[in-house]
Order: structure tokens, then sequence, then C-alpha cells
């Protein structure tokens, strides 16, 4: 498989479109805008994980194409924004973190990947290779973005889209096994979570989603 | 079905029983029941030649630990059925809180029993969110607080340790089809010849990942608030098992790394990470107000400790860590038993307002003080043993290591010695009225903390040979 042919473009071209969407969820600075990017990287992570099981001819990752276009294409942005309508967030996230400043810091982790994971696996199918230096910079900045943002939303779709970042590397691996049981444990996990923010009624608890007013309720404080 | 699974199976089914029980005294008992079960299966496991079965395999490394978290998932849920009933709780309450330690004990079971690493990341993975609804189960502000940190901290550790895992895979990959793609089994005959680069890759998301779960400095901070907030049999648990099965993944995988020789050396980083944990922990010991807060940060120092004993690795050092894991899931739970019922005596969880125990409540007392003296190393406890080995064998094999580190252990000694005086021999302090449990409550309530110290006393005294030559045996799988 080499650059040129149909199967190598377009899985990178997917990969690459995950990739760019994780910069916009870095510079976005309005809550909605953020969940529909998220949704946006859903949807092309479906496409992807659709491409590769195709390519790979492997028919389970179609049920992990379909899970990742229902429920973090659809499912989870419809739920965080019926919260953020019902409980009147400010639309404005703060970040802790100057917008350039993150986005500067993205581009040196997107760096950081290229340098450690192109060496690293020379062994390796040029196609898991190459697709593993897209997924780990999409983890990478998603934990950026949950370090940058202060909003509880915003941190849980910085660990959403960290997951992202997961499903995108076992796709791109040829022949891994368990990877639709995998990536659906994986979706489970992300669903728990945002199951907790309801469930953990922070704003109701806390007047705000801002993570900071969480440390007042540390035990210890009392 | 093989009997590996059915104690997982076991487990699970029991939890859906239990989640049909309103009735606390029923589903308390219940929970009994199904524990006791569960530390039979274990023994016979015990009992049986080590045989690898399909997902799961037993050896000498995950036996002692299952038999392990059998017997202190049967004594927490005795604790728990004499002492539940001041928690408060509504039946929803009851049925969730009785299911989810079941599912719990089925996950950790699972975890350590598994070969593939893909199904040792899901257990794991169901293991912390049945952890995490339990520590959220009193609603007050500070559990969601707690159980929220826990979610995100190790909603982010295991995302990474999945990450790792598929690198690891991806080094492999040329090597294994998909059959055996991810048998730990399969994994360490072909590790010499997987690409070593690869194999550093994974081995840095690993150890973050999995480390965030053992509670290693810098990714501890989860560990304290879990510990503090839910109920007190939660903190048993999640500090005498959920510990152990983390570092024993964390061993696994850094076993991986081990067997190729031009990989990077892991037993560095986690030498690094456990020195940084001992110390800083046995500094943070001196700070703390909250009885359990103080006690979740031992745990950490002895996570440190044996972080430090891997870290060091040949048999020697590999087995006092094996050692001090089993003597640290003993005696901790002990204190989270005498600590939870000290708490529920004198209605509060700070060590301020804990005074007295051995004048006031003297069998309650003199156990914690014991199992305080033997989580501080003092003999003649399993963790004496363990921790004379490692200093020993560090003495011997890296002086200038081992000096640091018996700072550290002495630093936290004289901090548990400090609380050791003011809980159970510093002047009484008021008990609320029916704060402790009467009759045959307080005669099974008491039960667990002392059963665990004489096991504790029992096998740092004399340690049965099969066992010693099972953690020998184990000690050198792990590399």
């Amino acid at each position: 498989m080499r650059f040129g042919q149909l199967t190598y473009d377009l899985s990178h071209l997917l990969g690459g479109a995950v990739l760019l969407l994780s910069f916009v969820l870095l510079y976005q600075r309005r809550i909605g805008t953020v969940i529909n990017a998220f949704a946006m990287q859903g949807m092309v992570l479906a496409a992807a994980a659709a491409w590769a099981a195709h390519a790979q001819g492997v028919p389970g990752l179609y049920l992990t194409a379909l899970l990742a276009f229902g429920v973090k294409g659809l499912l989870i942005p419809f739920a965080l924004h019926r919260l953020v309508r019902e409980l009147n967030l400010h639309r404005t996230v703060e970040t802790a973190l100057g917008v350039g400043l993150s986005m500067t810091a993205g581009v040196a982790l997107v760096g950081l990947c290229i340098l450690v994971t192109l060496p690293a696996t020379q062994d390796a199918r040029l196609l898991s290779r190459e697709s593993l230096a897209f997924a780990m910079s999409v983890v990478l900045l998603g934990m950026l973005m949950m370090i940058t943002r202060r909003n509880a939303i915003s941190q849980v779709i910085g660990l959403l889209s960290l997951e992202n970042g997961l499903i995108l590397a076992a796709i791109g691996v040829t022949g891994m096994p368990l990877v639709v049981e995998l990536s659906t444990a994986a979706l489970v996990l992300m669903l728990a979570l945002v199951a907790g923010v309801f469930a953990f009624q922070i704003r109701e608890r806390f007047d705000t989603l801002d993570t900071g007013s969480l440390e007042e309720h540390r035990g210890e404080r009392r | 079905m093989p009997l590996q699974w059915v104690i997982v199976f076991w487990a699970w089914a029991g939890a859906v029983a239990l989640a049909a029980v309103p009735n606390l005294r029923q589903a308390s008992w219940g929970n009994v029941a199904v524990s006791a079960v569960s530390f039979l299966m274990a023994g016979v496991l015990m009992a049986q030649p080590y045989a690898q079965q399909g997902w799961t395999h037993t050896d000498a490394v995950n036996l002692p630990f299952i038999l392990l978290s059998a017997f202190v998932g049967l004594t927490t849920a005795v604790f728990s059925a004499a002492t539940l009933d001041r928690e408060g709780f509504d039946h929803w309450r009851i049925r969730a809180y009785h299911a989810a330690f079941q599912i719990f004990m089925g996950a950790q079971t699972l975890a350590l029993l598994a070969d593939n690493l893909g199904v040792m990341w899901v257990a794991i993975e169901i293991a912390t969110l049945a952890t995490v609804s339990m520590v959220a189960v009193h609603r007050t502000p500070a559990a969601f607080e707690a159980a929220w940190k826990f979610f995100i901290l190790c909603g982010v550790g295991i995302a990474l340790a999945l990450f790792g895992t598929i690198v690891l895979y991806l080094a492999a990959q040329p090597l294994l089809d998909e059959e055996t793609g991810l048998s730990w089994t399969a994994l360490m005959e072909v590790a010499a010849r997987c690409d070593p680069a690869t194999l550093n890759l994974a081995f840095a998301f690993l150890l973050l990942g999995y480390g965030t779960k053992v509670g290693l400095v810098p990714l501890h901070s989860w560990l304290p608030d879990a510990h503090a907030e839910g109920p007190v049999p939660i903190s048993a648990v999640l500090s005498g098992l959920l510990l152990n099965a983390a570092m024993l993944a964390v061993l696994r995988n850094k076993a991986i790394v081990g067997a190729n020789p031009q990989a990077i050396a892991a037993g560095p980083f986690l030498l690094a990470m456990g020195l940084a944990t001992v110390l800083l922990a046995a500094l943070a010991l001196w700070r703390r107000r909250d009885a359990r807060r103080f006690f979740a940060w031992s745990s950490i120092e002895h996570m440190g400790i044996a972080a430090f004993a891997f870290g060091l690795g040949g048999p020697l050092a590999n087995l006092a860590g094996l050692l001090h894991l089993l003597g640290h899931s003993l005696v901790k739970s002990a204190i989270f038993f005498g600590v939870g019922r000290a708490s529920q005596a004198k209605g509060s969880q700070k060590i301020v307002d804990i005074g007295g125990l051995v004048a006031t409540h003297p069998a309650l007392g003199w156990g914690l003080a014991l199992a305080i003296a033997a989580i501080g190393g003092l003999p003649p406890a399993l963790l004496f043993v363990s921790e004379f080995r490692l200093l020993a064998t560090a003495a011997a094999e890296a002086p200038w290591l081992a000096i640091p580190l018996a700072i550290g252990m002495v630093t936290a000694l004289a901090a548990l010695i400090t609380v050791l005086q003011a809980m159970c021999f510093g002047a009484p302090t008021p008990d609320v009225p029916n704060g402790s449990p009467k009759g045959w409550q307080e005669m099974v309530a008491a039960t667990p903390l002392w059963l665990h110290l004489v096991v504790a006393a029992a096998l740092g005294l004399a340690m049965p040979a099969g066992l010693a030559a099972m953690l020998g045996a184990a000690a050198r799988v792990i590399g």
C-alpha cells in the first residue's frame, strides 16, 4: 500500500480531517460550536471506520462506524445541547490558556507525535504507522483541551475527543483483535461519563459548571 | 464453563440477583453468601495446576492475588452486613450498592485472571465504573466532587492504557495472528523480536495509564478523595483490591517490555515514580486532618514502595514487592474497617474528633492500634518482612536509592505513630448516642479487623511453603 492508492489516500484524508477537527475544538470559544465541532468529528470518525471496514474486509467495523455515528455524531451532542439550553449556561467558554497559545501548543504536540511515531514504527505496515501519528495527535490534543478549558462540559468533550483518537488508532491497525469489542467498551465508558454530567447535577449543586468551584467542596476544606 | 469464568460470572449473577433485593438485611447477607462461595471457588482454583483457557490464564503471579481478593471481598461483605445500617440508605441505594459491589468483585477477578490484555483493560474499566458509582452513592457535594475527580482522572488514565495496548499490538503485529494478538503469554514469547521503539512508545502510555489507577505520583490526586467520601467498606476494597489489579497490569506490561533486550529499561521509570510517591506521601501524611484521607495517603505511600521494589527488579526485590502488595491489602483493609467503626462511634472522621479509642472501645482501639503499627512496618506483620527485605536488597544493589527510601519510610512511620497515639491512646473524645453497633452486630463488625491482623501476622511469621514457592516463582515470571 502506498501513496497514490485510493485506500491509502482516503484513510489518510479521513484521519487528517479528524485531526483538523481537534484543532477546531481547541480554538472555539462558544460552547454550542464546541459541541457541533465534536459532533462533526464523530461523524468523520464514523466515515473513517466504515472505510476501514471496507478496505480491511472486517465487517465488524461497520458496527463501530454505526455506533460512532449514532452515539457521537447525534446522541451525545444532542444531549449536551439540551443540557446547555436547560441550564442556560453562559455560552462563552472560559479558557485557562489563550487561544493563540493553545494552538501553538497543539502544533507542537502534533510535531512531537510525528517525531516519535514515524521512527518508532518502521517495521509496521505503512498505513498503520501513519494513522498512528494522526491518532496519537488526536489523543494528545484531547488532553490539551482538557487542560486548557475550565468548564466541565468542555473537559468532558476533551475526553470524548481523546477517545475518538483511540478509535482512530484501533481501526488503523490492520488485524487488531477484539477491535469492535474494545471500541464498544470505550464508548460505554464515555456514555457513562456523559451520564455522570447529568447524574451529578453539577449545576444544581455548584451553581456553575466551572470545575474550579468544585475545589471548594473537597472534604478537607470543611 | 471452566472454573476461571465461573468465578467471574458467579459474582455478576450475584449482582443481578442482589439488585432485586430491597431489604437491607436480606441483601447484605445475600452479599456475604455470594462472596463466601466466590472465596471457596478461589480456594479450589488455587489448588488446581496452572492453566491457560482462552482469554484467561492462571499462573503464579495472579493466583495469590485472586485468593486474596476473594478473602478481602468476603470479610468486607461481612463488615458491610454488620455496619451498613449506619449509612442510612434507601432501598434503591441498597440495591445499587450490593449490585455494584459484586460487579466490582467479578471485574476485579477478571482483571487478575485475564491473559488477553484487551480483556484485562475492559475488566479494569468495569471495576472503575462500579467503584465510581459507589463513591457517589451518598450524593453529597463532597461525594460528587470525589466521584467526578475519580472518574475524569481514571477515565483519562484508562483511555491512555487502551492506546498503549493498541500500540503494543502494533509492535507485535508482524509476529502474531489475530487469534493470539493480545495474549500476554504469546506476547511474552515474541517480545524479544518486536520492534523495540514501538514497545517503548507503548510502555510510556501503559505506565501512565495504569499508573493513574495505581495512584503513583504525579497521577495520585483522585485517590484520597475517592477513599474518603464513599461508604466505609468501599475504601477497604479500593485500597485492598483495585490498586493491586492496576499494579499487576503495570507489571504484566513491564514484563513484555523487559523481555526485549533492545527496548528501554522499564525499571528506572517505576523506580523514580515509586520514590517520588513515597517521599511526597510521607510528607503529605503530616498535613492530613481527615482519618480516611490520612490512610488513603498511606496507601499511596505503600504503592510507591511496591513500585520501587518492582522498579529495582530481580527475584529478590520483586518478591519483596509482591509480599508488600499482599500485606498492604490485608492490613489496610483492616484499618479501614477500624476507622469506619471509629468514625461511626464518634460521629466524625476528623482525626481530632477520634481520640482515646482504647479507653472507650477496647477491642476496636487495640485492633486499630495494632493495624496502624503493622502498616507502619513494625513486626511481626507481613509488611515488616517485605520492607526489611526491600531495604536489604536496595542497600546491596543501589545504596544511594536505599537512603531516600528509608527516609521516606521512617517519616511515614513517625506520622503513623503520631496518629496512632492520638486516635487510640489520647484523651477520649465523646461518643455520639447509638453510634456503636450493639450485640451480635458489634461482634460481627469486630471480626474482620482481627481476622486480617491474624492472617497478616501469620504470613509474616510462618508463610506456608506452597505459597512461598508460588510467590518466588511469580517474582521470576515478572522479571
